[in-house]
C-alpha cells in the first residue's frame, strides 16, 4: 500500500481487498466488552479539518483512539488558521509536532495532495473539496460487502449531485476496482462533461435503472445548488431522482439504499425508506469507524493483520 | 560597434557595424575592432511583448519595472508592453507616464504602458483613454486584462472610440457568468480531480461577439491569449471576411496541457500551472500550433505573470493564476514551432518582433535586420539545450511551469538601440 490515502483510486484490488478484510477482523475486536487495542501505542494521528464535519471527525477520532494512537483535534475555526496562517505553514506546524498520520478535511479540492509535500507522516484525505472521500468509499464497500458479500458483478446505482460529491468520485473509483458495475443517475447538469470517460455507466432515468440494482446509493443535495439553475426546484428534483416509496416498491427485494449522509428526509430520500430495514445508513455509521481503524492500522501499523 | 559572425534569420554568416544606435554596415567582414564575436549566433530583430506584467505600482514583491524589464532583455526583449492591472490601475494619463518613465529611467528595454479600457478594470465606465493616448506614454494598446470587458455596448464604444487616435482594444475573452470560481480547463481532467471547470465556449462565445463587434464599427480587435481550437476556428472565419483582427498566443498554450495539473513530476493540483486562460489539451495545442504556422494567430506573446512563492505554494484553489515567460519564451517557442518544422527563423521575427510591434504601433522595433534601422537586436543559439533553472532569472518571481525541465536554445546577446543590454547570456 502507499504511504498515503488520498484517492481511492490509488488502491489496487489486493489493496482494497487487504482493507476490507482487516476491518472484518477490527469489527470482531469491536464486539468485544473492551473495544480497545494497544496496536498504534505512542502515535500521533492528527485531524485536521478545515471544513466542519463532526461525524467524519469523531469517526477518525474514535477509530484512532480504539487503536491507542494519541489522538490531536485541530480545527480552523479559532486557529491560526483563522488568522490567516498557510496550509504549508500549518503542516509545518504540526510536522514539527511529530504527527505520524494527518487526516485532513478541507474545502479546496487537492488539499491532501499538497499537504503531502509538506510533511513526512501519512496522509489521510478525510474529504476534499468536490474531489474525493476515500474512507467513505471504503466503508460503503465494507457496508455492501456485509449485506451482500463479494461485489464483483454487483450493480450499483449512485444517484444525485454528481458533479460536486466526492463521495461519488471515490465511489466510482473503488467499485470499479471491485469489479462492481456501477451507474451513476443525475440530471445532466449535476454530471461532470467528460463523465463518459468514467469506469461507468451513466443514466437520466432512475425508474429504468432501479429493477436492475443491487444497491442504491442517494447523495445528499448541497442547498446552495438548489439556487444555481441545475435544477428549476426541490420539488421538481425530488419528483424525478428522489428515492420515495414508490421507487423503494421498484427495487429488487434483496436490494439495499445507502446515503452517506447527512440526509434531507423528503428531499432526496424519503422518510421510511430512509428507516426500512433494507436501509444500511446506521450501519454505514458504525462501520465508517471500523474502517478508519482498518486505513490508520494499515498505514501506520507497519505489518500485515 | 561591431558584432561578427553571427547570421541574420539564421542566414550566411555577416559582420554588422552599429553606429549611434542604427545599423549603418551589414557585410561578410568588416574591417577595423574585434568587436563582439557573435559565435555563429541567429541574429532576431530585437523581440517585441504585446503582454508583459510589470506589477509595478502596487505589487513590487512580484516583480518591479527594473526586475521585468531585466527580465526581458534575459529573454531577447527590447521592448514590452506592461499591462494595466497594476495598483492603483494604469487608467489615466498619471499612471501610465509613471511607468514609462520608469521604463526610460532603468533603459533594459522600452516600456510602452497599455492603458485600462475601463475605470478600475471594473467594466462599468470607460477610462479616460484620449488622455493616455495623448500622454508622454502614447498609449495605443488598451486592455482590462485579466479581466474581460463583457458589456457589449461598452466593448462596442471602446472598440470605436480608439479608432481617433489608432488605438486598439486588447480583449482578455472570458464570459464571466461561465467562469464562476473556474479551476481549470473544463473536459476529462477536471472532472477526476473535482476542480471546477473552465469550459472552452466562455473564451470562444466573447471572440466571437467581439469579431462580430468590430467588424459592425470597423475597428482594430486584438485576441489576448488564445488558449482553444474553437477560438481558432472563430478567428480564421472572422479574418477570412477581411475584418482588422490579430490575436496572440502564449508560449505555454504552445507547449502546456493540461493533464500536468493531475500528473506531473511537481505533484498533483501544483498551482504553477494554474494560469488564466488555463492549460487546455493537446488537440488545443496542435490547433494553435497550427494556426500560430499559418498567420490565424497573429503573434507570441508572453502574459508573463510574476507571482511571490507564498501566493503558489497554497492549495490549488487559493492560488494566484499565471506564469512568469519572458525569460523561456524564446526557447519555448524554438521547442514548439521551430524544431517541429512549423516556422523558421524569419517566421520567429515576423511573430515575436515585427508584427507585435505593429499591432502596438511601436516605432523604432520590428523592423527588418537592414542598414538604417535603429540596432534593436537578439543574438540566440538555438544549437544548445539546458534545463531551466528559476534561481537564474532576472525575474522578482520564480513561477516557471518549466522548472527542471531541458529545453533548446539560449540568448547570447541583447542590443537596445545598439547597446547592449546582455551579453554572454548576462545582464550588461
Amino acid at each position: 500500500m502507499n504511504r498515503h490515502l488520498i484517492s481511492a483510486g490509488d488502491l489496487s484490488r489486493d489493496d482494497a481487498l487487504l482493507i476490507l478484510d482487516t476491518a472484518e477482523e477490527l469489527a470482531r475486536v469491536s464486539e468485544r466488552s473492551i473495544k480497545k487495542l494497544p496496536t498504534l501505542r505512542g502515535r500521533t494521528v492528527v485531524n485536521l479539518f478545515f471544513e466542519d464535519s463532526t461525524r467524519t471527525r469523531i469517526s477518525f477520532e474514535a477509530a484512532a483512539k480504539r487503536l491507542s494512537a494519541d489522538v490531536i483535534n485541530f480545527s480552523a475555526k479559532g486557529s491560526s488558521v483563522s488568522k490567516g496562517e498557510s496550509l504549508k505553514d500549518t503542516a509545518l506546524t504540526l510536522e514539527a509536532m511529530g504527527a505520524d498520520a494527518v487526516v485532513i478535511r478541507h474545502g479546496a479540492s487537492g488539499a491532501p495532495h499538497r499537504l503531502a509535500n509538506w510533511v513526512h507522516g501519512s496522509v489521510v484525505n478525510a474529504g476534499d473539496g468536490t474531489h474525493e472521500h476515500p474512507t467513505q468509499a471504503l466503508l460503503d464497500a465494507f457496508s455492501m460487502r456485509r449485506r451482500l458479500g463479494a461485489l464483483d458483478g454487483r450493480t450499483v446505482t449512485i444517484v444525485g449531485d454528481v458533479l460536486h460529491s466526492r463521495v461519488a468520485r471515490s465511489n466510482v473509483l473503488l467499485l470499479a476496482t471491485l469489479g462492481a458495475d456501477v451507474t451513476l443517475v443525475a440530471p445532466p447538469t449535476l454530471l461532470p462533461v467528460a463523465v463518459d470517460t468514467w469506469p461507468c455507466a451513466v443514466s437520466y432515468d432512475l425508474d429504468a435503472v432501479l429493477p436492475k440494482s443491487d444497491v442504491v446509493m442517494m447523495l445528499r443535495v448541497q442547498k446552495e445548488r438548489m439556487n444555481a439553475a441545475y435544477f428549476p426546484s426541490e420539488r421538481e428534483y425530488s419528483r424525478r431522482y428522489g428515492l420515495d416509496r414508490d421507487r423503494f416498491a421498484k427495487m429488487p427485494d434483496e436490494a439495499i439504499v445507502m446515503h452517506p449522509g447527512p440526509m434531507n428526509r423528503g428531499m432526496e430520500i424519503a422518510a421510511e425508506v430512509a428507516d426500512s430495514p433494507r436501509s444500511t445508513i446506521v450501519e454505514q455509521v458504525a462501520n465508517g469507524v471500523t474502517i478508519r481503524m482498518a486505513v490508520l492500522y494499515l498505514l501506520l501499523g507497519g505489518e500485515t493483520a | 560597434m561591431i558584432v561578427r559572425n553571427v547570421r541574420i534569420l539564421g542566414g550566411e554568416p555577416v559582420d554588422i557595424r552599429i553606429e549611434d544606435g542604427v545599423i549603418a554596415e551589414i557585410a561578410p567582414e568588416i574591417a577595423g575592432e574585434p568587436g563582439i564575436d557573435g559565435g555563429g549566433a541567429i541574429v532576431l530583430p530585437g523581440l517585441v511583448d504585446l503582454h508583459t506584467h510589470l506589477r509595478e505600482p502596487g505589487r513590487e514583491d512580484a516583480e518591479t519595472v527594473q526586475t521585468g524589464t531585466q527580465s526581458a532583455a534575459r529573454g531577447g526583449y527590447t521592448a514590452v508592453h506592461a499591462m494595466a492591472n497594476t495598483s492603483p490601475v494604469a487608467d489615466t494619463a498619471g499612471v501610465v507616464e509613471q511607468v514609462w518613465r520608469l521604463g526610460r529611467e532603468f533603459a533594459h528595454c522600452d516600456v510602452q504602458p497599455v492603458g485600462a479600457v475601463t475605470v478600475g478594470l471594473e467594466g462599468r465606465q470607460l477610462a479616460e483613454l484620449g488622455a493616455m493616448a495623448d500622454s508622454a506614454a502614447r498609449v495605443r494598446v488598451f486592455s482590462d486584462d485579466g479581466r474581460c470587458v463583457d458589456d457589449a455596448v461598452l466593448m462596442r464604444r471602446a472598440l470605436e472610440y480608439v479608432k481617433a487616435f489608432d488605438g486598439v482594444i486588447a480583449q482578455h475573452a472570458q464570459e464571466p457568468r461561465l467562469t464562476g470560481g473556474a479551476q481549470m480547463n473544463e473536459g476529462v481532467v477536471s472532472g477526476r480531480l473535482g476542480l471546477t471547470g473552465w469550459p472552452a465556449v466562455a473564451e470562444e462565445a466573447i471572440i466571437a461577439r467581439d469579431c462580430l463587434l468590430a467588424a459592425h464599427v470597423g475597428s482594430r480587435l486584438h485576441v489576448c491569449h488564445v488558449s482553444t481550437a474553437g477560438s481558432v476556428e472563430i478567428l480564421r472565419w472572422a479574418k477570412s471576411k477581411g475584418w482588422n483582427i490579430t490575436a496572440e498566443v502564449t508560449p505555454h498554450h504552445l507547449l502546456l496541457t493540461d493533464d500536468l495539473v493531475e500528473d506531473s513530476p511537481v505533484g498533483a493540483y501544483n498551482p504553477i500551472y494554474k494560469v488564466n486562460p488555463p492549460l487546455r489539451t493537446r488537440a488545443d495545442v496542435e490547433a494553435l500550433r497550427a494556426a500560430l504556422a499559418d498567420g490565424t494567430i497573429d503573434i507570441v506573446a508572453t502574459d508573463h505573470a510574476p507571482h511571490p512563492v507564498e501566493d503558489k505554494e497554497t492549495e490549488w484553489s487559493a492560488a494566484a493564476m499565471g506564469m512568469v515567460g519572458l525569460e523561456t519564451a524564446l526557447s519555448v517557442v524554438q521547442e514548439a514551432m521551430v524544431d517541429t518544422g512549423l516556422l523558421d527563423w524569419a517566421g520567429v521575427a515576423d511573430r515575436m518582433s515585427i508584427v507585435p510591434a505593429r499591432i502596438g504601433r511601436l516605432s523604432g522595433h520590428g523592423q527588418p535586420i537592414e542598414v538604417g534601422v535603429p540596432a534593436n537586436l537578439t543574438l540566440y543559439d538555438p544549437s544548445v539545450r539546458t534545463e531551466v533553472d528559476p534561481s537564474a532569472f532576472a525575474s522578482k518571481s520564480r513561477n516557471t511551469p518549466y522548472e527542471g525541465m531541458t529545453l533548446p536554445g539560449r540568448v547570447v546577446a541583447t542590443f537596445l538601440r545598439g547597446k547592449p543590454t546582455v551579453l554572454e547570456g548576462k545582464l550588461v
